[in-house]
């Protein structure tokens, strides 16, 4: 069977294609939007058409048979108008009001979780974990079931202070946005690469594997044809393992995970932030992880029950003072804590204020 | 059942949240390598039991004329789970606001299902809409069938990443810039930055509407483009006094937490000193029905943002306060940020991303090689040392 003519640079199709014809015709001139239900909400434009959207959540690895499914319902309720968010929910584009609560129901029959919307937990970005990354020191998607799986209320019902936002990262590299989410866990090496010596001389460019290390910290050793780390200057990174499979970052007994909090996007209110350590380590515990989502959810509880309407968790962080944070959290804190690289200048407290 | 007992997936099968092992599982119904998706399962599972990944980077794989757009991803142990000796990425640039039709999105499953695994990602973390797994020789098979039919490749390496945005002027009454048009824009002008890998590194594009920013990009793109405006925020008194009947405490909530102090409430009328106000979008995004932004629109260019390798994570800066972005084709944005790129890539050591050089280089020599005047609205303060350097242009002012 031939293939069809390929063609190259011709880019992504015009969104323009996909819009359904209450948003061609009202686009850049919507008004108000109203939340209806944590996973409805109706968005009206100033020429007074509506557009209702519903939401639900997704795994973010999707077959394409369940994809199919979705395909259906919004043939079946919204003219086939479906798109997905950028914290990989999907959202069907209902221009028919009458249809969206039969939609709603057939979801909820199906099992979906229909949600995400307003001051709760939206769905967690995440990033490829074992089921697809060299790199990676934990399954993300595992980690993300089982956190979900015990906050899911906060998707479709339960409400916070605002929203909080989680996200999980398999290696520092953090594909995703760990750095600036509200409480985050990050995977983490603790352990400089085991040299498998014979086979790096046989299987590796060795200028391309000294080049690799972000912190030189990799001299040649040619009587050997290998390589040797400076442990002083290693941070685990695992580039080194990337150009050279030989030099083994993966150590299971010393992989695991930390979580990060008071991370912000938004320029509401304060300056968007990035997020800070709370738990240096917890060792990977699959499939379920229960020590990371009961820190997680003694976090989110603390928050829960002290913040003030409208504040991020690093708002009320900042307002409470860390100090605090680990007070009422009863987090330990340890030296892995104290900045010793980059920030450190910023960080060390430089004033006799504070609290016990 | 498939050809491996995992019980430990299976325990995540269980539960309310969609689960991801079930998706894996149903990917062996529609693929035409039902394998692919078996030994996946069975690979997971090892890595589960034993608490470590069993993938192998690399080698240069893709299709004819492109250097980006398909990641190689190999299984360290090939003979154990053949069915993943070959499990590639390929990355298919999503169309802008990830709008779809489901004509469109089943044309793209049933193509998946014949070459691939049926396994995807909607959507990765740049953007692209994710093909998780196929093989080397079914590589040009698969451009074929999605480029002919108008879906084309994604960025990948160092090359100009797919550029993403926020839904904006689509279904977003608080887009001040048109997000998705931008995004599109950007994406067909870069074509050729984004498929044949020239750059010193990646280089990412996230666009949006407002400050609320959704798409992220203030953390997560070297250039960050937000919708922002200038002018009276536009206030719906009636409305203001149905949030007060419905019992909104707008005194605390409102005035109380906007950062500028530049709100005051009479009665359930509300004012705003917009001299004072810095368009964080609290007042806004709380009370969606009475107020609105200001009507001159533009947005507020940032640059740097990217993740923590290898000296920390960096957050956009602001380069340009304010611009207009409303011209034909985006063209004042476009040569912007085509500046911005050359200065970038004529002055970064390989794998610098454009933070890091502005780190080591200053904001001086950016500004001056885009002809942007230095503003307070670029830094949170002003510097602290006394050693700074002059140059001859300054003593000829
Ligand atoms: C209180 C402040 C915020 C308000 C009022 C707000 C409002 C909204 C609205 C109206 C949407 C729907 C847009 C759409 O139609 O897709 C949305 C979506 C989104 N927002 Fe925000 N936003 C806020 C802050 C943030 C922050 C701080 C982040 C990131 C940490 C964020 C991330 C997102 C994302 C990723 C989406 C896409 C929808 C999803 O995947 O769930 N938002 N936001
Ligand atoms: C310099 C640091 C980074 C390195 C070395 C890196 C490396 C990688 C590697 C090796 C993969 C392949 C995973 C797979 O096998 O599927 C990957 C996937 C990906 N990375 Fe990164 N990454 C980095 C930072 C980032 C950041 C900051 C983002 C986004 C803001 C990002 C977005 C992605 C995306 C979208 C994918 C595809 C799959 C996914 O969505 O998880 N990467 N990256
Ligand atoms: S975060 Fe690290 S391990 Fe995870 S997908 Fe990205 S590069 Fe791979
Ligand atoms: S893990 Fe990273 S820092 Fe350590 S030796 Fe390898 S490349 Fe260098
Ligand atoms: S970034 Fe602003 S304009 Fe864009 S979708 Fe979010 S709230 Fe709307
Ligand atoms: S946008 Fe922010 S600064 Fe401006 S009035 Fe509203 S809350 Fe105050």
């Amino acid at each position: 069977m031939s293939l069809p003519e390929r063609q190259t640079d011709v880019g992504p199709p015009h969104f323009e294609k996909f819009l359904p014809p209450v948003i061609k015709e009202n686009y850049g001139k919507w008004k108000s939007h109203e939340v209806l239900t944590p996973g409805t909400m109706v968005h009206t434009a100033e020429s007074g058409d509506q557009i209702h959207t519903v939401r639900i959540a997704s795994p973010r690895i999707l077959a394409t048979e369940t994809i199919r499914e979705m395909c259906d319902l919004a043939e079946k309720y919204c003219g086939g108008f479906i798109r997905f968010t950028t914290r990989n929910n999907v959202e069907f584009l209902v221009s028919d009001k009458a249809q969206m609560d039969p939609l709603v129901a057939e979801l909820k029959e199906k099992g979906y979780m229909v949600g995400g919307i307003g001051p709760g937990i939206s769905n967690v970005i995440h990033t490829q974990g074992w089921v697809h990354c060299h790199g990676a020191c934990t399954d993300a998607s595992g980690i993300v079931k089982a956190m979900m799986d015990e906050f899911h209320e906060y998707f479709t019902t339960k409400t916070l202070p605002n929203k909080v936002r989680l996200a999980v990262a398999c290696c520092v590299n953090m594909c995703g946005a760990v750095h600036v989410s509200d409480i985050a866990v990050v995977a983490v090496h603790r352990k400089v690469p085991a040299i498998d010596d014979e086979n790096v001389g046989k299987m590796c460019e060795i200028p391309t594997v000294i080049g690799s290390c972000p912190t030189s910290a990799i001299r040649p050793n040619p009587k050997d044809k290998t390589v040797t780390i400076n442990e002083e200057k290693c941070m685990y990174c695992g580039n080194c393992f990337t150009v050279c499979p030989p030099i083994n970052i993966h150590n299971p007994e010393h992989d695991g995970v930390a979580i990060v909090v008071g991370g912000k996007i938004g320029s509401l209110r304060t300056s968007p932030k990035f997020s800070k350590l709370a738990i240096p380590f917890l060792h990977n515990e699959p499939p379920r992880w229960p020590k990371v989502v009961d820190a997680i959810k003694n976090i989110l509880d603390v928050y829960a029950a002290n913040a003030r309407k409208h504040e991020r968790v690093g708002e009320w962080i900042e307002r409470i003072g860390w100090e605090d944070f680990f007070k009422l959290t009863g987090i330990e804190f340890t030296f892995q804590h104290i900045d010793d690289f980059t920030f450190m200048r910023d960080t060390l407290r430089t004033s006799a204020a504070f609290k016990y | 059942m498939g050809k491996y007992k995992t019980p430990m997936l299976d325990e995540l099968e269980k539960g309310p949240w969609p689960s991801f092992v079930t998706e894996i599982r149903k990917a062996m119904n529609t693929s035409a390598m039902p394998e692919m998706a078996e030994d996946e399962l069975g690979q997971l599972e090892k890595s589960y039991v034993t608490k470590k990944g069993y993938w192998k980077h690399g080698g240069i794989v893709g299709v004819l004329g492109y250097g980006s757009g398909v990641i190689g991803r190999y299984s360290s142990l090939p003979e154990e789970f053949p069915g993943i000796a070959h499990f590639h990425t390929y990355r298919i640039n999503q169309p802008s606001g990830f709008f779809y039709t489901s004509a469109a999105l089943k044309e793209i499953c049933d193509i998946w299902d014949k070459y691939g695994s049926s396994l995807t990602n909607m959507h990765g973390s740049t953007g692209d809409l994710v093909l998780l797994g196929t093989t080397t020789a079914n590589l040009e098979p698969l451009f074929a069938e999605y480029s002919s039919r108008g879906w084309d490749l994604g960025g990948s390496g160092s090359a100009m990443r797919t550029p993403s945005c926020c839904v904006g002027m689509a279904r977003c009454e608080w887009a001040n810039i048109d997000a998705m048009g931008i995004c599109n824009h950007m994406t067909q002008h870069f074509q050729d930055e984004l498929h044949r890998p020239a750059f010193p590194y990646k280089f990412k594009i996230k666009v949006s509407g407002c400050a609320c920013d959704c798409v992220a990009a203030i953390a997560r793109a070297d250039l960050s483009i937000i919708g922002t405006w200038k002018g009276d925020i536009r206030i719906d008194q009636a409305e203001v006094k149905k949030y007060a009947d419905g019992g909104m405490d707008i005194q605390s909530e409102i005035v109380g937490m906007c950062p500028t102090e530049c709100m005051t409430l009479d009665g359930t009328t509300l004012s705003i000193n917009n001299e004072q106000c810095s368009r964080c979008m609290h007042c806004i995004s709380k009370m969606t029905m009475a107020l609105r932004p200001g009507e001159e629109k533009g947005a507020t260019i940032l640059v740097g943002s990217k993740a923590p390798i290898v000296v920390g994570s960096l957050i956009s800066w602001v380069l340009v306060p304010f611009i207009k972005c409303d011209d034909e084709d985006f063209a004042l944005l476009t040569e912007l940020t085509e500046n911005i790129i050359e200065w970038w890539d004529d002055n970064a050591k390989p794998r610098e991303r454009l933070g890091e050089l502005i780190e080591v280089k200053g904001m001086r020599p950016l500004l001056e090689a885009i002809g942007v005047d230095p503003q307070p609205q670029q830094v949170r303060e002003p510097r602290k040392d006394p050693f700074f350097f002059w140059s001859e242009s300054d003593f000829d002012k």
